[in-house]
């Protein structure tokens, strides 16, 4: 192939032609279609002449509500890639009886399994979550932006870094086959020699830097830029959960990127640390990754609690019921997740006392949980609630989790989880709190806030279609699962030999395929909406009869969110506000002060990519390369001071004049 | 109950200027990295007395050269100081000088950790040879690396300083640094205590 | 009526699926007093949350239902949205529940605790004093089980074999993957894990043929992880040990070392004998000749290390590597497209090895400068599937 094999190593590293997979018909096929959509986008793109306002409107820019938006595409870019791994799985382990291997040999299912969680847990529920948080939180707060604008563009870019880092595995070389977490010895460079851990640690580090950053951004947000007025015990609930989770963020992910960078230097340097060589330990891995792995849970959860509880009241039209309650449970679910950890491995052997005391700390989580779900319905009593499809959902999910939370205190008894650990019972009831719980939270974050992000309602045909689908999918997917848990099968096996457990594994096939269709209602809707967003426009930015201060503003609001920045006197403000005859400000308008954009962002993430594709490929002068080029371009952006403008009071006074018009006309 | 016909004031016609939130990011990142060095500390502690049939912390450890490099490290807090302290009488030759002089014991102390790494590794006792070494250099090379980084970050704002003076954009700067450098100082007691101290003597 | 609907369609589903799945959920019926035991924690668990668990869904749909917006006969009090009394309640009934859960768990996790030896055979019968436990010591290989029956002086692969209403004493480790030891109708799972010892007791009280497998993933060939364990009258279990016996080979050192390199689908095997301290040796990882047994290391340690004349260690305490220099890809080894052997192509650049460790050149020369032709490249191209392990 090459006569110079020292110089071919030292170009490409051990990247060769092999590492293509054009062997793979399922890959080629789905290069193929990536490769023609993602020409056709482009081709797109220049036809329409968007480069130009694609760069400086969106990726530069650092309005957060950009940026939440840019979230909550990739999220949803991640989720179809995410859900197909899963159909995949599904159509495997439905067809691998009576001898067939099925479709998937052991290699590239264990990739898949592994592949699906990675993005499910940090390309879909982790940018979604932070998208909203981003998006919504300084509007809640009457802020006009967060603290650290740049540093909000940069966290998205890095996310999408790793993003695109494990996407590319899927078409140079293999994804790691290790399972989600990737516990040590399996992968340790001795076992798994490829690139597919490398690939699993460097999306995972580059996406953790942006999400830590994000985390210390939102705190520094609501503590510091809140309205006049806004005590903490008068802030949204849904701001209060985003502050507990992102308080989580901070507090564990370093210990994430610490563990992930211990394990790679056993793998790159030769270290012993979760080798079973030299003194090395791996129990200790698999502690350090649930001390980060088990607040994770209520990094997710916790924003979609906050969720439900604006929708339920706002849809109930009526405060919520226990506002304290449900801000003390917060708390206490957030300091208790750090103190559960072990319960992922009661089976280790650490002892009776030990089990029984994370066991029992695990179930101490379900009381504040517990109060909140009374706290939601106690807020319906008494209510007048609207059906529309944001409350449809929040419906579901208080019917779906209480199931999920009752299994997961099940698993939390330390005899119990000896019989169901690692069975498809667990991988049921963890599907059952993080679909019926963050997904629905999410699907009914989206539909509430997308009038506000876009000016027009989405359709609620196609809404109700999706969450039915969702909804039937999803017990269809997951009961028989619980079943095949309680028949004592496991998770992650390929191939089966009991005939008779085919037929749960059918059932649990159709689900999946009902939730594609729940899915593929939500892609429709999207569409649907957007042609129909004449009759569906709301011009009062309020379409709900909202009860927050985001609803105060237009939609979708100005870049400075707020003309004037609001005065809270209440909970729920805004309702506070309309039932005090507040009347908006047409006049007397100033300047406003905002920060720049920058494209230091999407570079330093570009850059990091291919920092990271070195270091996977072993590309040693690529990897120096890019790593000198990553510190100086931060270097340099330090050396921009100018970095704020202010919008001239008469573009201002332009905009809120227009929006004093739409009322009018509306009104 | 509020009175619902009064009208309260429902927004500022000011402009409205939130308190900065800069010292509190940083302090949330410090803490943040505090974490990852919590981790290394833990390692350690687990890892720390694995010495896989090799050498143990009093076969390897000089403690004068710690002692030294420790000293070094202490005083380049103390000239940060004194640094912070021009800084607040408004002279910025004097606060370059002293950080300057920070600088450079950031230097030595680099210096010596490098030295020390490269005497260990030719004596057989480099982070791979046993899960005890392996935690070693991690934790004490981490530092090290924020150590880096931070006379990196340092030399820019004596720059920034240099070029643009002691505007309020370069004071929250050095700030920033000034509480970076004595939280590494602070790491390093730890890393000195637990790690030499408690490996030659305990 | 949406939420009626969905309310019936959920049991409708649910109903029909527990019944027809009733006849073999093993964790439901299991033969073995232990996984009883677990099974009847699992029910009084379930029942004690279906107490609060039901009324939630009932008030669910209940609320759901009564307040919507169109039944303009229910009351509709926007500004109410606090009751001392009601939130003392909301926080107590949880609180109640996991108080009795909480004991529960506290006393069962120590009764049940897989350490603990038995003391009963079943809910009637307690252990008789002269019984002598059947001790089994189970080790996870790349992937299939070996059983050594210590007392009888035979081993197994892949099939297991225990006299009813007799305790068996388990001590489990696992040759370099952490696997997790599971009979569903026996006991619950342990982890199975390299260079450790977990230990569970268990008894099992009915005749028949149970499955035994691998219940934590640990690379390409563990769906086929499994085997099966057999539940024997004493006759019966004399009479297999006797079969073992007649029909086994010998398993010493050198038949170990071929047995516990990587395999799938591995047919059941007698051994007659097993060489004495062979348990040990794959306990303390070294089986292999050369190695330092880990109890040895962890010794030496304790005695403050070995000092730094001891470079010679080094080697004899890398386990991990021990498939690299015969050609055998490791266990997790990538695809061709990607594969490198264990540890060949990161040692030259770590700095710190060259001169610490020139004993690694010898394991690493012959691949140092071509990753890519690893040597399970050479079966068939076409097939992306790594070479099957078989030895």
């Amino acid at each position: 192939m090459f006569s110079n094999l020292d110089l071919q190593k030292f170009v490409f590293g051990r990247l060769t032609l092999e590492a293509i997979p054009y062997h793979e018909p399922i890959l080629v096929a789905t290069f193929a279609a990536v490769a023609l959509g993602g020409l056709a986008l482009v081709i797109a793109l220049t036809y329409y002449r968007l480069w130009a306002y694609l760069w400086s409107e969106w990726f530069t820019s650092v309005d957060h509500k950009k940026i939440g938006i840019m979230y909550v595409i990739l999220a949803l870019v991640m989720l179809v890639r995410g859900f197909s791994d899963a159909i995949m799985m599904r159509i495997q382990q439905a067809i691998a009886f009576n001898g067939s291997e099925g479709y998937l040999p052991p290699h590239h299912y264990d990739q898949v399994f592994t592949a699906h969680g990675v993005i499910m847990i940090f390309f879909m529920a982790m940018p979604f979550v932070t998208g909203l948080m981003n998006f919504v939180v300084p509007l809640q707060i009457g802020a006009r932006d967060v603290s650290f604008p740049f540093l909000n563009n940069f966290s998205f870019w890095m996310t999408t870094a790793g993003a695109v880092i494990i996407m590319m595995s899927l078409f140079v070389g293999e994804f790691a086959r290790t399972g989600w977490l990737a516990y040590p010895p399996l992968s340790g460079a001795d076992y798994s020699p490829g690139v597919g851990v490398d690939y699993y640690i460097w999306g995972l580090q580059v996406a953790g830097i942006g999400t830590t950053l994000s985390g210390i951004n939102l705190i520094a947000t609501i503590v510091k830029m809140r309205a006049p007025g806004m005590t903490m015990m008068k802030m949204p609930v849904f701001t209060w959960t985003s502050l507990c989770t992102n308080v989580l963020i901070v507090a564990t992910f370093p210990v994430l990127t610490a563990t992930l960078a211990l394990l790679s230097l056993d793998r790159y340097a030769g270290t012993n640390f979760f080798t079973n060589d030299l003194g090395g330990n791996p129990m200790m891995y698999v502690n350090l990754i649930w001390i980060w792995g088990h607040p994770e849970v209520y990094i997710l959860v916790l924003p979609a609690f906050g969720i439900f509880s604006e929708v339920v009241a706002t849809f109930c039209g009526k405060r919520l019921f226990g506002y304290a309650s449900m801000v003390y449970a917060t708390v206490v679910i957030t300091i208790l997740s750090y103190i559960v950890w072990l319960h992922h491995f009661f089976t280790m052997g650490s002892g009776a006392s030990v089990n029984a005391f994370f066991g029992i700390t695990t179930m101490i989580i379900s009381i504040p949980t517990g109060a909140k779900m009374f706290n939601w319905l106690f807020t319906m009593y008494r209510g007048r609630i609207r059906y529309e499809v944001p409350m449809l959902w929040t419906i579901g999910f208080m019917v779906t989790f209480v199931i999920g939370g009752m299994t997961g205190v099940l698993l939390a008894v330390p005899p119990a989880d000896f019989v169901l650990h690692n069975s498809l019972f667990l991988i049921a009831h963890f599907h059952n709190v993080i679909i019926g719980g963050v997904v629905f939270g999410l699907m009914a974050g989206v539909t509430y806030w997308f009038p506000k992000a876009f000016g027009f309602k989405l359709d609620p045909f196609w809404g109700k279609m999706s969450f039915w689908f969702w909804l039937t999918g999803f017990y269809f997917a997951f009961m028989p699962l619980y079943v095949l848990g309680l028949m004592g099968v496991t998770r992650r096996v390929s191939q089966f030999e009991d005939p008779s457990l085919q037929i749960w594994f059918v059932i649990a096939a159709f689900g999946a395929f009902l939730i594609a269709l729940g899915i593929l209602s939500f892609l429709i809707q999207l569409v649907v909406s957007f042609k129909r967003r004449e009759q569906l426009a709301d011009f009062t930015g309020d379409p709900w009869d909202g009860r927050t201060l985001e609803w105060s503003t237009s939609s979708p609001p100005p870049e400075y969110n707020f003309a004037f920045t609001p005065v809270v006197h209440d909970h729920d403000s805004y309702w506070d506000m309309k039932n005090r005859g507040y009347a908006r400000p047409v006049s007397g308008f100033k300047a406003i002060h905002m920060p720049k954009g920058t494209g230091t962002g999407v570079i330093l993430s570009g850059l990091s990519v291919a920092f990271a594709f070195a270091m996977i490929w072993y590309i040693w002068w690529l990897a120096a390369l890019s790593l000198v080029a990553i510190i100086v371009v931060s270097i340099a952006h330090t050396f921009n001071y100018n970095r704020d403008f202010y919008i001239p009071a008469n573009e201002v006074v332009e905009t809120e004049d227009k929006r004093t018009e739409l009322l009018a006309g509306k009104v | 109950m509020i009175d619902t016909t009064e009208k309260p004031q429902f927004y500022l016609t000011e402009e409205h200027h939130p308190e900065g939130s800069t010292m509190l990011g940083f302090w949330l990142y410090l803490m943040s990295d505090c974490l990852i060095f919590a981790v290394l500390f833990a390692t350690y502690g687990v890892l720390g007395r694995n010495y896989a049939a090799g050498p143990s912390p009093a076969d390897l450890f000089d403690l004068t050269l710690v002692a030294i490099n420790t000293a070094t490290l202490l005083l380049s807090s103390i000239t940060y100081g004194f640094a912070m302290l021009q800084m607040e009488r408004n002279a910025k030759a004097e606060t370059l000088f002293w950080l300057g002089i920070t600088g450079l014991f950031g230097a030595v102390f680099i210096a010596l950790e490098l030295y020390e790494f490269i005497h260990l590794i030719h004596e057989g006792a480099g982070p791979s040879r046993s899960a005890f070494l392996s935690a070693f250099f991690t934790l004490v090379g981490t530092h090290g690396l924020h150590v880096t980084f931070g006379i990196v970050w340092l030399v820019t704002l004596m720059v920034q300083v240099n070029r643009h003076g002691l505007i309020p954009a370069n004071r929250r700067r050095l700030m920033c640094l000034s509480m970076f450098w004595h939280f590494l100082d602070v790491v390093w007691i730890g890393v000195f205590s637990i790690v030499y101290l408690l490996g030659v003597l305990g | 009526m949406q939420k009626l609907a969905r309310f019936s369609r959920l049991f409708s589903l649910l109903l029909p699926m527990l019944s027809l799945a009733g006849c073999n959920m093993v964790v439901m019926s299991p033969s073995g007093d232990i996984a009883n035991q677990q099974r009847d924690l699992i029910i009084v668990s379930t029942v004690l949350m279906l107490l609060i668990i039901v009324p939630v869904l009932f008030l669910t749909l209940l609320f759901a239902w009564r307040y919507r917006r169109s039944n303009t006969t229910a009351t509709y009090d926007p500004d109410w949205h606090h009751s001392t009394r009601l939130e003392i309640v909301i926080w107590s009934a949880p609180l109640a529940i996991i108080i009795a859960l909480g004991a529960v768990t506290w006393i069962s996790t120590h009764k049940l605790d897989p350490y603990r030896p038995l003391d009963r055979l079943d809910a009637e019968r307690t252990v008789p004093a002269d019984t002598n436990p059947l001790t089994v010591e189970v080790v996870a290989l790349d992937w299939k089980w070996l059983f050594f029956y210590p007392d009888l002086g035979i081993a197994t692969v892949n099939e297991l074999a225990a006299p009813v209403d007799v305790p068996i004493n388990f001590k489990i480790t696992s040759s370099s993957m952490m696997n997790s030891f599971y009979i569903p109708a026996l006991a619950g799972q342990i982890y199975a894990m390299p260079g450790m010892q977990t230990r569970l007791h268990a008894v099992i009280n009915k005749e028949g043929v149970f499955d035994g497998f691998s219940a934590n993933y640990s690379g390409d060939g563990f769906s086929h992880m499994r085997f099966k364990f057999h539940g024997l009258t004493q006759q019966g279990f004399d009479k297999w040990v006797g079969r073992v016996k007649s029909q086994g080979t010998a398993l010493n050192r050198d038949a170990y070392l071929k047995l516990e390199k990587p395999s799938e689908k591995e047919p059941v095997r007698y051994y007659a004998s097993a060489e004495t301290g062979l348990y040990d040796a794959i306990l303390n990882l070294c089986a292999t000749p050369g190695k330092m047994c880990m109890s040895e290391m962890m010794h030496i340690d304790m005695m403050g290390g070995g000092g730094k004349e001891s470079a010679e260690n080094r080697q004899k305490l890398e386990y991990d590597n021990r498939h690299a220099g015969d050609g055998e890809a490791a266990p997790g080894a990538t695809f061709p497209a990607t594969g490198t052997p264990a540890r060949s192509d990161e040692k030259p650049n770590g700095t710190e090895d060259g001169g610490a460790a020139p004993a690694d050149g010898d394991m690493n020369g012959m691949d140092m400068h071509d990753g890519h032709s690893m040597p399970s490249m050479d079966h068939g191209s076409g097939d992306p599937a790594p070479a099957q392990l078989n030895n």
